[in-house]
């Protein structure tokens, strides 16, 4: 079991993952994915059940990216686990790669295809449901976006888990506060989230999605949650780690500059020296 | 051929024009606007853009909704969400009632190259294709891009527009006339005829001109309007050669190769598709790496005209 410690330098070397994923000069979704990688974090380092050697294992417990643009923040993190060689990071999005521009369950550790938003939580759904009729305990966590949460199957699929008392699925808004072109609340204000999340029978949390501590316990909490789905708001900040991209619509899907790229690997260094072993 | 022009600013700033004349027409956008460039119209007539949030079926049927009450709505996403997401709000709320709806696919085909099979439309037309009283206009270059919008505000009734994520090269002059229903001899050559549409038409120029000095010509002719297919044109530019080739970026199943394979039936000519072989696409970091994976190239335009003049 790692420390909050331990964890956050893990979510520093998953920022550089998703860095090196990105690489230069190609438009990538560079925001989304900075912003979930506190939860990924937590996620593959503390709370799932999984190992990279049995990626099939019936029993593991599953993260399905809904808001698949950012799926950078899952395969840097599957690749530090060990899932397939680091290598395949940087040829992300390249002709015949196996780390696709949106999830493909042909890539090790992936659980699901998405990208077209709005689907995951229902395909999570389905899982959960599969899990409870197979009598496994295993747990799907399916990480939305906030702009994603306007898709009608969201709430098809909310419904429909409340309805079916769908306690080992785990909602996570990665709540930034943005879409791709801008502000949520100034050009599509989705309101009271986490009311809203209420009123169709889930259990909520409303976190700090980069306090990991609190992303820690949240996740633990939940495990003893019985009779209902859980949703946990987690506030987040959009490009989360480099000070440019942070809170910058720009940085929804944009390229970085060598330039760019290094003053953002410097500053999610910081001041301590990461050992990246590859 | 030698300008490149992007057919998605052309479509934004176009429709903007006619929407400072036209109080009816309205904008509706799902969260890509920037990339639809329908942010032309949000920026000079915010009351007539209207942002949906990502929420594609109900912004297909609240357009409807407007049609009803005579408005002009644009529906624009991806191709692949403006179609397939919303499909049977398509079908049922648009399509069936002829609705004057306009629906538009942009980044359709392969062109948004980097974001892979979720994002690349290989099926819309054959789906568009399928639904009765649907046209389906594919603009070659961003020249007749602009005409066609003023086109499509003068037609009456539900149409689809595919547009290009990037650059194309400009193959129309100002001068030529665009019309719903009507095609567009681009070259006359007299060894095989080309049906093509969008980004394959000068594609297959490019494979004309590596061809002349062999002594091959080819017919190319831009078929933008893709439904309603105009049979008795089809069957005019191709009934002297009898060997046609279509090419699209789109499947081979059900899409332009489809349409000109149903108008030909009855005559006796040979016919090759060219398109997308029945598979989806993928990233890749650039769109010239999709063109040639998935060989739609000039050379594989060149190999196909070669193996159809010697059977
Ligand atoms: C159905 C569908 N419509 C549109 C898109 C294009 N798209 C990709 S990401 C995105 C914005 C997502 O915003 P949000 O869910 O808030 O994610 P985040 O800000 O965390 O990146 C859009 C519109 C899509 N992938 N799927």
């Amino acid at each position: 079991m790692s420390t909050i410690k331990e964890l956050e330098k893990k979510a520093r070397i998953i920022r550089l993952g998703i860095l090196e994923a990105i690489g230069e000069g190609q438009k990538s979704h560079i925001g989304g994915s900075m912003s979930s990688a506190d939860l990924v974090t937590a996620l593959y380092f503390h709370k799932m059940r999984h190992t990279h050697e049995n990626p099939k294992d019936p029993k593991r417990d599953r993260l399905i990216f809904s808001k698949g643009h950012a799926v950078l923040a899952q395969y840097a993190a599957l690749a530090e686990c060990g899932y397939f060689p680091k290598e395949e990071l940087k040829k992300t999005k390249t002709l015949g790669s196996l780390l696709q521009g949106h999830p493909e369950i042909r890539t090790p550790g992936i659980e699901a295809n998405t990208g077209s938003l709005g689907q995951g939580l229902s395909i999570g759904l389905g899982m959960a449901l599969g899990a409870k009729l197979d009598h496994k305990s295993y747990k799907v966590y399916v990480i939305l976006g906030d702009g994603e949460l306007a898709e009608g199957q969201i709430w098809e699929a909310a419904n429909t888990a409340s309805f079916y008392k769908v306690d080992n699925l785990i909602a996570i808004v990665d709540y930034n506060k943005l879409q791709a072109v801008g502000f949520l609340k100034k050009r599509y204000d989705l309101g009271d989230i986490r009311g809203k999340f209420n009123i169709f029978g889930w259990k909520t949390f409303e976190i700090d999605g980069h306090n990991m501590e609190e992303i820690v316990n949240t996740l633990d909490e939940i495990d003893s949650i019985k009779g209902l789905p859980s949703a946990i708001i987690a506030h987040t900040i959009k490009g989360k780690g480099i000070s440019f991209a942070e809170n910058n619509p720009i940085f929804h899907n944009a390229p970085l500059s060598r330039e760019q790229i290094e003053k953002a690997k410097k500053e999610i260094q910081g001041e301590t020296i990461l050992e990246v072993k590859n | 051929m030698n300008n490149q022009e992007n057919l998605r600013q052309a479509y934004g700033k176009e429709l903007l024009k006619w929407a400072k004349k036209d109080e009816r027409i309205i904008a509706l956008d799902a969260d890509l606007c920037g990339s639809t460039q329908t942010v032309f119209i949000e920026k000079e007539i915010p009351q007539r853009f209207f942002e949906m949030g990502i929420a594609e079926q109900n912004m297909t049927s609240v357009a409807a909704g407007l049609a009803l009450v005579g408005k002009i709505p644009f529906v624009n996403s991806f191709a692949v969400f403006s179609v397939g997401q919303a499909y049977n709000q398509i079908r049922q709320g648009i399509a069936l009632p002829r609705l004057n709806v306009k629906i538009v696919g942009s980044s359709c085909g392969l062109s948004d190259f980097g974001d892979g099979a979720t994002h690349q439309s290989i099926e819309d037309i054959s789906i568009m294709r399928a639904i009765p009283n649907m046209t389906i206009i594919v603009p070659v270059d961003a020249i007749e891009t602009r005409k066609v919008v003023g086109e499509v505000i003068k037609y009456k009734g539900p149409v689809y527009i595919r547009i290009n994520r990037n650059d194309l090269p400009n193959v129309t002059k100002e001068s030529d006339q665009f019309k719903i229903g009507k095609m567009q001899k681009i070259t006359e050559g007299k060894d095989v005829v080309i049906f093509a549409c969008g980004l394959m038409v000068s594609q297959s120029l490019k494979a004309r001109e590596i061809l002349l000095p062999q002594g091959i010509s080819l017919r190319i002719i831009n078929v933008s309007t893709i439904k309603p297919l105009n049979k008795e044109e089809v069957i005019k530019f191709s009934r002297d050669i009898k060997k046609v080739i279509t090419a699209e970026e789109n499947n081979v199943i059900g899409g332009l190769g489809g349409a000109i394979c149903e108008a030909l039936e009855d005559q006796e000519m040979k016919i090759t598709r060219i398109g997308i072989n029945d598979e989806f696409g993928q990233s890749a970091s650039c769109y010239e790496d999709l063109i040639k994976y998935y060989h739609l190239t000039p050379e594989d335009i060149i190999t196909k005209v070669k193996n159809l003049i010697n059977q």
